[in-house]
C-alpha cells in the first residue's frame, strides 16, 4: 500500500531526520577530525579530509602508542563480563521468585528494590569503600581485588533495575506452560531453566546489554577503586587522555573513536534486543 | 494469577531463589546507605579516616546545608535542569514518538539512531562537547562564524553561556531514552481504538489529544519520575565538561558539588548530608509527580 506524500508526511520527516542528525552529526564531525593533519581541525573541520590534503593516521598512532588501550580494554571486559553474567543469574533468580511465589515479605522485598534504585551511587561508595579496605580487596596492591572491588558493587548497582525489568517479563509468561511442565515431572529448577529462560530470552538480552554497557562506561566507581596504571580501563583512560592531551585536538578525536567502537559494534548487532526490551519494566513503574 | 499452583507451594526454594541478590543488595546498598545517614551527623575529616564522634550539635551539617552558598547555586542549577530535562527531554521525545508513530518507512531507523547517544559514555560524550563547544576553532564556533551569525569566537563557557552549554549535552544524550519508552507505551495502544475514533472524525491533533495523551498518561507519569530523580543525579558529563563548579562557583549541580566535597575536599560527613538532601528530594519529587499525574484507577 503506497500512499501519497502530504505536505504533513513531508513535515514529519524533515523533523525526524533534522534529530536524527543531531545525534549522528557529532560523531560523524569527530570521526573526521580523528584522520584531521595537526592543527588543521582549528581552521577547517567540516571538510572530509582526503588523501593528499590533510589526511592523516598520526593522532591514531600516537594514541596507541602513548596509552596503552589493550591493557585498558582488556581490564574493561574483565569487570563488565564478569557484571553482566552475575547479574543476569542473580536477577534471574530473584525476580522469577518474587514473581511466582506468594509469602509474606513479597511487599517488602518489591519496595526494597525500587528503593534500590533511588539511592545515588555517591552515597554509597564510602561505605563500600571503608568495607571492602577492611576486607583487604579494595585499595590494595593485586590488580585482580582491585578489579573484583569494582565488580562487586557495580553488581549490586544494577541488580535492582535488572531484577524490575525481569520481573515485568517473566510475569507475561503463561504459568500454565509451568504448571504443564510440573505435572510432567519437572521440578522447579527444570522449569525456570526450560520454560522462563527461553521464553523471556529477550529480557535476558536487554538486561545483559545494559548491564555491559553501564559498567563498561561508569567513570566514578571506576575511578574510585582503580588507582594503579595496570587496573586503568578504557573510561580511566580516557579521562587521563583528556587531562593529559591538552591542546591536541586530533588525539582527543582519535582516543574518543578507539572507546566508542567496541561499544557501537555491540550496539548495532544487538540494537533490537536494546530497544524492545529496555522499557517492559519502566512501562510496569 | 493462582497462588494455588501447587509448582510453587514449597516456599522453602525460595531461599535459593532470593538470598544471593538480596544478599548483594544489603551488603552493597542498604547498609551502606545507613551508614551514610550516620555519617551525615557524625565528623569526619579524610576519606581514610574513621568518624570522630557526633557533630556538635549532631545537626550541624543540615543547618550548614541552608547556609552554603554553593550549594545555593548548586539547588537554583539542579532545578533548572530538572525543569529543562521534564519540558524539553520528555517533551521532545513526545513529540518524536508520536511522529515516528505515525510513519511506516524508516521507523526502525530513527528509533534506533535516537537511541544511539546514549550508549556511549558520558566521559566521551564530555570529550566530545568539549570539541564542539571549544573557544578557537570548536566545531559550533565555526559553524556559526560560517554562516555569519558570529563575527568573533564565542567563549560558551563564560558566566553569560555556561548553563545552556552545560545542560544541553545532558538533555540531548537522554532524549532517546525517553523515546523509546514512549514508542513502547505507544505501541501499546489498541489499533482498532483509532478506527473507531476516526469513524466519529476524531483525526489529528484531536486524536493524539483526546485518545493519545490520556492512554498515555501513566508512561508519561513514568518518564517524568525518571527524569527527575535522574536529573537529580547528574555527574559525569558536567564533571567531564567543566570540572568543579565552573566558572566562578556558579556551574554547581548536586551531584558534582556533593562528589566535590567528599573527594577533593575530604568533607565525607558534608557530603553524606549533600546525598541525603539528594535521595529525600528524589523521593519527595518523583512521589509528588506520582500524586499529581497518574490515574487511580490503573496498575
Amino acid at each position: 500500500m503506497r500512499k501519497k506524500l502530504t505536505p504533513a508526511k513531508a513535515c514529519t520527516y524533515v523533523v525526524l531526520t533534522f534529530w536524527a542528525l543531531t545525534t549522528l552529526y557529532p560523531f560523524v564531525w569527530v570521526i573526521l577530525n580523528s584522520f584531521r593533519e595537526k592543527g588543521m581541525i582549528r581552521k577547517d573541520s567540516f571538510s572530509i579530509p582526503l588523501p593528499g590534503s590533510g589526511f592523516t593516521m598520526d593522532n591514531y598512532a600516537k594514541a596507541m602508542d602513548r596509552f596503552d588501550f589493550g591493557n585498558a580494554y582488556f581490564n574493561s571486559l574483565v569487570v563488565s563480563i564478569s557484571v553482566t553474567v552475575v547479574v543476569v543469574i542473580l536477577a534471574g533468580l530473584a525476580a522469577y521468585g518474587l514473581v511466582r511465589y506468594r509469602f509474606k515479605l513479597r511487599g517488602l522485598c518489591y519496595s526494597l528494590i525500587m528503593a534500590g534504585m533511588m539511592f545515588p551511587v555517591f552515597s554509597t561508595i564510602i561505605p563500600v569503600f571503608r568495607m571492602e579496605a577492611a576486607w583487604g580487596i579494595a585499595s590494595s596492591s593485586n590488580r585482580w581485588l582491585s578489579l573484583l572491588a569494582v565488580i562487586l558493587p557495580q553488581i549490586a548497582g544494577n541488580l535492582c533495575f535488572a531484577i524490575i525489568v525481569l520481573m515485568g517479563f517473566i510475569e507475561s509468561v503463561p504459568i500454565e506452560l509451568e504448571e504443564s511442565a510440573y505435572v510432567d515431572g519437572c521440578n522447579v529448577f527444570q522449569v525456570y531453566f526450560h520454560i522462563i529462560m527461553p521464553a523471556a530470552k529477550s529480557s535476558f538480552a536487554t538486561v545483559a546489554i545494559f548491564s555491559f554497557l553501564w559498567s563498561y562506561n561508569d567513570l566514578f566507581t571506576q575511578n574510585f577503586f582503580l588507582r594503579f596504571p595496570q587496573e586503568k580501563t578504557i573510561t580511566l583512560l580516557l579521562n587521563e587522555i583528556s587531562s593529559q592531551a591538552g591542546v591536541d585536538y586530533g588525539l582527543m578525536a582519535a582516543s574518543v573513536v578507539l572507546i566508542v567502537i567496541p561499544v557501537l559494534v555491540v550496539y548495532v548487532m544487538l540494537q533490537k534486543h536494546i530497544i524492545k526490551g529496555l522499557t517492559a519494566g519502566a512501562i510496569k513503574g | 494469577m493462582s497462588s494455588s499452583s501447587t509448582l510453587y507451594k514449597r516456599k522453602g526454594l525460595l531461599v535459593v531463589f532470593l538470598i544471593p541478590a538480596f544478599l548483594f543488595l544489603i551488603l552493597y546498598l542498604y547498609y551502606p546507605f545507613l551508614q551514610n545517614i550516620i555519617n551525615s551527623f557524625s565528623h569526619i575529616t579524610g576519606l581514610g579516616t574513621p568518624a570522630q564522634g557526633l557533630n556538635d550539635p549532631w545537626w550541624a551539617n543540615y543547618a550548614e546545608l541552608f547556609r552554603d552558598p554553593n550549594l545555593r547555586t548548586a539547588l537554583g542549577n539542579t532545578v533548572i535542569l530538572t525543569i529543562c530535562t521534564v519540558v524539553f527531554q520528555v517533551g521532545v521525545a513526545l513529540i518524536l514518538a508520536l511522529l515516528v508513530d505515525s510513519i511506516r518507512v524508516g521507523a526502525q531507523v530513527f528509533r534506533t539512531l535516537y537511541f544511539f547517544p546514549i550508549v556511549i559514555s558520558a566521559t566521551a560524550l564530555g570529550l566530545m562537547f568539549n570539541l564542539i563547544f571549544l573557544f578557537n576553532g570548536g566545531m559550533f564556533n565555526q559553524l556559526l562564524m560560517n554562516l555569519g551569525l558570529i563575527s568573533q569566537n564565542v567563549d560558551w563557557k563564560d558566566l553569560d553561556h555556561f548553563l545552556p552549554t552545560m545542560l544541553t549535552p545532558v538533555m540531548w544524550q537522554y532524549v532517546g531514552f525517553y523515546f523509546v519508552i514512549l514508542v513502547t507505551g505507544l505501541n501499546n495502544i489498541p489499533q482498532d481504538l483509532y478506527e473507531a475514533v476516526a469513524m466519529d472524525g476524531c483525526v489529528g491533533l484531536n486524536k493524539v489529544r483526546y485518545v493519545t495523551l490520556p492512554l498515555l498518561r501513566n508512561v508519561l507519569c513514568t518518564c517524568l519520575v525518571l527524569a527527575i530523580t535522574g536529573a537529580l543525579k547528574v555527574f559525569d558529563l558536567p564533571w567531564v565538561m567543566f570540572g568543579p563548579g565552573m566558572p566562578q562557583n556558579q556551574g554547581w549541580l548536586t551531584g558534582t558539588y556533593m562528589y566535590h566535597q567528599t573527594f577533593n575536599r575530604g568533607n565525607v560527613d558534608y557530603g553524606s548530608t549533600i546525598a541525603m538532601l539528594i535521595v529525600v528530594l528524589g523521593v519527595v519529587l518523583s512521589n509528588v509527580a506520582n500524586r499529581v499525574f497518574r490515574s487511580r484507577n490503573d496498575i
